[in-house]
């Protein structure tokens, strides 16, 4: 047998441990980029380390092993279990993981690039390197505690220390007001959460006081008590994920902070409330009513369509891109809510669809979302420009960053024969069994949000297609924009890592749903069954013909491809350069393309009753005309700021329980003791 | 997978490469009937495309590999996509490859490279262009999903040769939600195919453009394979309309190399007959406003959605 | 799919037509377009009758037949033409809620409407029971119209609309109601027409428009409308 210490939970733990000595070893020198510089590829080896030992314990049928460590309260220790779950989970953690870290090395490393602009990870007033490697590897091993936690005390340890890691992490450029102001409600509305969070355990512990998840599981609720705690626990998830209307802090706090921490923020962060939800709704939640998927299902559509219209009129190119991770947490949380839907309603396999749509999209999202944040990394350290109007052309200025970009804004987008597309396609042949489900109102709204999706999904290919032309093709807007340099050899090893893994999850869907529906087996009870699928063919739906083949179509296409450039080139008459035709008008200049706002003004106009909209024109007699449109969230003036004055006015007329008098105080403390003991005595 | 499943595939893929010009040469002399006019030759686009490829193609210096890469590219998704349809047959080998819904996202690819590369110039026309027309794509997205969605539940398949099977081997009859989604269908085929009320093909205004003016900045074989994409396009289109409506005539997979030859005629005959009433509608409209577009789309994803319902509650 | 007899086939094209002409009819600005609508919806209606007569061999459903014909495809329709051409009010106004708002409400109460009878298809006994559904949504949509619209003539559209729905539910459901309500129902619409158009006279000798939100002004308390009205705190 494997000797104890191969086992892969001791294995997963020896890599917690391993980030937190490497955050530790950053403090040594705080000020020296050097080391932080070489830190950071040793957290990415712990990163692959862990990703493989989670994999191991994937492949092994055991059952979950199990840990408890002689920290924590004294009648509940640190309880660990390492199931198909968290393994899942963890592989995603450390194969993300590992293409930032490297990418890290470059971002936040020694080198100096000649000619750029300060870069983001250089402000004078920010946090020291030696610190941020601190807190950012403190970051990575929270989130790895948060899925190997089996109890509630854990649990909410873990999900703490990855709030407050990661608020410093956001706010490491803290001399801004703005990354300040982001970083605070980014830190309330984690708070929130958590609270909610709490309180769904509190429910969930059903009156045995004893909080391990596996008392959890044997505590058989009655309905109410167990719908209170999944739509407790729905909130307090959701605002981590930034469902909405919980979403205000997502556009502020990913945008504020550095491009790696971004990324690691929206692939991995965001995917530890769909664990969450996950572990609560089908493992700790046993029973559940056929109404509870309705709730997510909503929210998640509403997210899908509210993240991505924004997405489209940012001028941001970081705000765009968070926006798009909200809407693709509305498309994970629409799968949830689906897959519940179809276990109240006694069809478990099209549950198991459902999950395994909701896995393969977390998998997705971690890598494209990763990539394309590192992307935008790799702009900003080169032009140190984050708006989208000062941008553009840098195709030719970084043409491997670019083509890497590409990759990840197509899978974003949903094409075949990328990533993207298959979770879309897993998710809409599951949409495929509403007419099975036995309430008249439900199946005949399911297929509405089917065509939901898709039109979330289109949407998606549009902003993809705003974000890589505003920033990569056309002209330079700005002469930073026409000096980028290409990103140092860290950076591409990082972007290249995550590109290849987005190829792999597009090309190979049947290996991946292989190793999925083992933990659909777990949380659904039953895995996808009468499955046709090949190495090179995906059919999981028995019954129905309906297969798909990455490889054949990428073969296809590539195979077409190539015969019409060989059908056409030979003997054919080489390309000419000359100026661009424009239909024979004057030179073009930068200015005569679209901004960032004119290419997301269809959208405006089109949806224009989820926006605030506020136009500043010129007038007639205006010495330096402008033309500005700010698009804010309606939501936050509608739902946010009401409810902060209304805490607000709660506060003030609590506040005459601050006298200053001593005497008062005393009394406080006197009239709590006296009733302590009339309760106890 | 047979050898007369291989022969239908090649057949059928090289079917549609010849005669997607001859479709649009013939909806060219339709429209010209219709307004009184002399019509042109049948196989003018087709020689259009021999000269186009016998120039020297001109690239905008500005112009990234990404512009070089884009017509090949497009090409191939659509020629991809004609490989999926059963255009003739139903035993295509591809068709296990990729379902309808994959077929959608094949579109999708080439709409978003077209796009890309009309961005990559950097013109005022190329930009203002990509944003329409990806603005139709999205609106248009969902109505073609839920028209699949409602070919699937009667069919209980999602693969196109399994619908066309399950189809064609009904007892004839009237099925109000296939009547709906019919006219979802063609209402979607004449916005994603620039034809009017959406966007008006022959116009030379560029302010009035969604997909010439993508076009503007290729010449040669370059441009060549771009409209000869696009021709694909309306091509396939309409081969999906006959499939999904009209399925009798075509070739099961197994029967033998006579059905084979016998689906010829019978493909060109209802093609005659979509290339007519296309251009009679294209007649009898106008051009749509820009931002009245989303209405019609609208009502195109409505009907469809009709369709589904209609189909739940009567079973019809 | 099982080879249905075609009558029913039929019945079924009529009764998904008529649940389109009333998705038209909810965005449909031009005002003769709407009454046009109105006199297909009317023919619809015959045509089911008529089928519904030669299946079952109820005499009394062929004079119901020609009755809507007459009345619902032919009589209504010219009338309400007539009054157009006389009070010179061709195009409604903007709806209240945009095209595609409209549409989305549309299609979520059909859906509700089919939720809700499929209960009811159950309990009854004809052959076109599966079509109660769609006369319950004929009825809410045209009842909806009925509110977005601003013109009073489009009102009344809606409300005759609202009408056929109910006749083509209750035929579908119990092969029609006995002659005598029948006609008694088709009197009361015919004199409701009637008087509708004298008020609607007198509407636009008052306010010189036939815009309804005129007709606010006639209120309790002081009115801010512009027009002339009668006086505020009246029984106006």
């Amino acid at each position: 047998m494997t000797a104890p210490i191969l086992k892969p939970l001791p294995l997963c733990l020896l890599a917690v441990a391993l980030w937190g000595l490497i955050g530790l070893a950053g403090l040594l020198r705080p000020r020296s980029h050097r080391l932080a510089g070489a830190l950071y590829p040793l957290g990415a080896a712990c990163a692959l380390l862990l990703a493989a030992a989670a994999a191991r314990a994937l492949a092994l049928p055991l059952a979950p092993e199990r840990a408890v460590l002689p920290v924590g309260l004294p009648d509940l220790p640190v309880h660990l279990r390492l199931d198909a779950l968290a393994a899942g989970f963890l592989v995603l953690l450390g194969a993300a993981a590992a293409g930032i870290s490297v990418f890290a090395a470059g971002y936040f490393g020694p080198h100096a690039p000649p000619g750029a602009a300060s870069g983001a990870a250089r402000a004078p007033q920010g946090t020291p390197p030696g610190l941020l490697c601190l807190q950012y590897h403190l970051f990575l091993a929270s989130m790895a505690l948060v899925f190997l936690a089996d109890d509630a005390y854990a649990f909410m340890l873990a999900w703490e220390v990855m709030a407050l890691s990661s608020y410093f992490l956001v706010t490491a450029e803290h001399g801004s007001a703005s990354i300040r102001a982001a970083g605070f409600l980014y830190l309330l509305m984690a708070h929130v959460g958590a609270l909610s969070i709490l309180l769904a355990f509190g429910v969930m512990q059903g009156g045995t006081w004893r909080f391990t998840f596996d008392a959890m599981r044997g505590a058989h609720l009655a309905a109410w008590p167990a719908s209170v705690a999944f739509l407790l626990a729905l909130a307090g998830f959701g605002a981590k994920a930034g469902l909405v209307p919980l979403h205000v802090w997502l556009p502020e706090a990913h945008p504020a902070a550095p491009s790696p921490v971004s990324a690691l923020m929206s692939g991995v962060m965001l995917k530890t409330a769909v664990y969450g939800m996950l572990r609560v709704s089908f493992d700790l939640l046993q029973a559940s009513t056929w109404w509870w998927g309705l709730v997510p299902l909503t929210l998640g559509l509403l997210s899908a369509l509210y993240g991505v219209v924004f997405a489209a009129v940012q001028t941001d190119m970081k705000r765009l891109l968070a926006w798009s991770s909200i809407e693709n947490i509305g498309i994970i949380f629409t799968a949830l809510g689906l897959a519940l839907v179809f276990r109240g309603a006694g069809l478990p396999a099209a549950a198991a669809l459902a999950l395994v749509a909701l896995l393969y999209h977390c998998l997705n999202h971690a890598c494209m979302k990763s990539l394309v944040f590192l992307g935008t990394g790799a702009v900003l350290h080169a032009t140190g420009e984050r708006s989208l109007a000062r941008l553009g052309g840098l195709i030719h200025r970084m043409p491997q960053v670019a083509w890497l970009t590409l990759v990840g804004a197509l899978a974003l987008a949903g094409l075949p024969p990328l990533n993207g597309f298959v979770s879309e396609w897993l998710l809409l042949q599951s949409f495929l069994f509403a007419h099975s489900v036995p309430h008249t109102f439900v199946n005949m709204l399911l297929p509405l949000g089917a065509g939901l999706i898709a039109l979330a999904a289109a949407l998606a290919a549009y902003v993809m297609v705003k974000f890589f032309g505003v920033v990569f093709l056309g002209r330079p807007r700005d002469a930073v924009a026409a000096q980028a340099h290409e990103a140092g050899p860290a950076e591409r090893l990082g972007l290249a890592w995550l590109a290849a893994l987005c190829l792999v999850l597009g090309v190979l869907p049947s290996a991946v749903i292989g190793v999925l529906d083992l933990i659909v087996h777990q949380l659904a009870g039953v895995a996808l069954q009468g499955s046709q699928s090949r190495w090179w063919l995906l059919a999981p739906v028995p019954g129905r013909a309906a297969s798909y083949s990455a490889v054949v179509m990428l073969a296809a296409l590539a195979g077409v491809t190539l015969l019409t450039v060989l059908a056409t080139r030979t003997a054919a008459r080489p390309v000419r350069r000359a100026r661009a035709w424009a239909c024979g008008g004057t030179e073009p200049t930068a200015r005569m393309q679209d901004t960032a706002e004119g290419f997301g003004q269809p959208i405006r106009h089109l949806f224009s009753d989820f926006f605030s909209i506020t136009v500043e024109a010129p007038g007639p007699s205006d010495r330096e005309p402008r033309y500005r449109v700010h698009v804010a969230d309606r939501l936050w003036e509608r739902l946010y700021l009401p409810a902060g004055s209304a805490v607000q006015r709660a506060a003030d007329r609590l506040a005459f329980l601050q006298q200053g008098r001593i005497a008062a105080y005393l009394l406080y403390s006197f009239l709590t003791l006296v009733m302590l003991l009339a309760l106890v005595l | 997978m047979s050898a007369f499943d291989i022969a239908t595939q090649l057949t059928q893929t090289v079917a549609a490469l010849l005669l997607a010009p001859l479709f649009t040469g013939f909806m060219n002399q339709c429209r010209a009937w219709l307004q009184n006019r002399r019509a042109p030759a049948l196989l003018v686009p087709a020689w259009n495309l021999r000269k186009l490829f016998a120039r020297q193609p001109v690239v905008a210096t500005g112009a990234s590999p990404l512009f070089r890469a884009a017509p090949y590219a497009v090409f191939g998704a659509m020629v991809a996509a004609a490989a999926i349809i059963p255009i003739l047959g139903t035993g295509l080998p591809f068709g296990t490859a990729a379902d309808a819904i994959a077929l959608i996202g094949l579109f999708a690819t080439a709409r978003v490279f077209v796009c890309l590369a009309a961005m990559d110039i950097g013109t005022a026309f190329g930009t203002l262009g990509a944003r329409r027309e990806m603005m139709l794509g999205f609106l248009a997205e969902p109505a073609l999903l839920m028209i699949v969605f409602v070919a699937s539940l009667i069919s209980s398949s999602t693969g196109l040769p399994a619908i066309t099977e399950n189809l064609a081997t009904r007892t004839l009859g009237l099925y109000p939600s296939l009547a709906f989604t019919a006219v979802a269908f063609t209402m979607v085929t004449l916005a994603e195919n620039a034809r009017i009320p959406i966007d008006n093909p022959a116009t030379h205004l560029e302010l009035t453009m969604v997909h010439e003016a993508m076009l503007l900045e290729y010449s040669g074989r370059h441009l060549a394979l771009m409209e000869w994409a696009a021709a694909l396009k309306l091509f396939n289109f309409a081969c999906i309309g006959i499939a999904l409506f009209a399925p009798w005539g075509l070739a099961t997979a197994g029967s033998g190399p006579l059905a084979l030859i016998a689906s010829v005629p019978v493909l060109l005959v209802k093609l005659a007959a979509v290339a007519a009433g296309l251009s009679l509608i294209e007649a009898l409209s106008a051009k749509l406003r820009v931002f009245r577009a989303p209405e019609f789309l609208a009502a195109a994803f409505l009907l469809a959605v009709l369709g589904l319902l209609v189909r739940v509650l009567l079973g019809a | 799919m099982s080879a249905m007899p075609f009558d029913l086939q039929l019945a079924d094209l009529c009764a998904a037509l008529l649940l389109l002409l009333s998705f038209a009819m909810l965005t449909q600005r031009r005002i003769v377009s709407l009454v046009n609508f109105l006199a297909l919806q009317g023919l619809l209606l015959a045509v089911a009758t008529l089928l519904m007569a030669e299946r079952t061999g109820q005499s009394h459903l062929y004079v119901s037949a020609l009755l809507t014909l007459v009345l619902k495809a032919l009589f209504l329709p010219w009338l309400l033409r007539r009054l157009i051409d006389r009070l010179q009010v061709y195009w409604d106004s903007e709806t209240l809620l945009n095209v595609p708002a409209m549409l989305l409400a549309g299609v979520l109460i059909v859906v509700f409407a089919f939720g809700l009878a499929q209960p009811i298809s159950a309990l009854a006994s004809t052959a076109t029971r599966s079509s109660i559904g769609i006369a319950v949504a004929v009825v809410l949509l045209s009842f909806f119209s009925m509110i977005m619209r601003r013109k009073a003539m489009s009102q009344v559209v809606g409300f005759l609309s609202m009408e056929n729905g109910l006749f083509f539910g209750a035929m579908s459901a119990t092969y029609g109601m006995p002659m005598m309500v029948e006609l008694g129902v088709a009197l009361d619409v015919l004199v409701a027409v009637l008087v509708l158009g004298v008020f609607f006279f007198q509407i636009r000798e008052q306010f010189d428009s036939l815009d309804l939100h005129h007709l606010e002004s006639l209120r309790e308390r002081n009115a801010t409308g512009p027009g002339p009205g009668p006086e505020p705190g009246e029984d106006g």
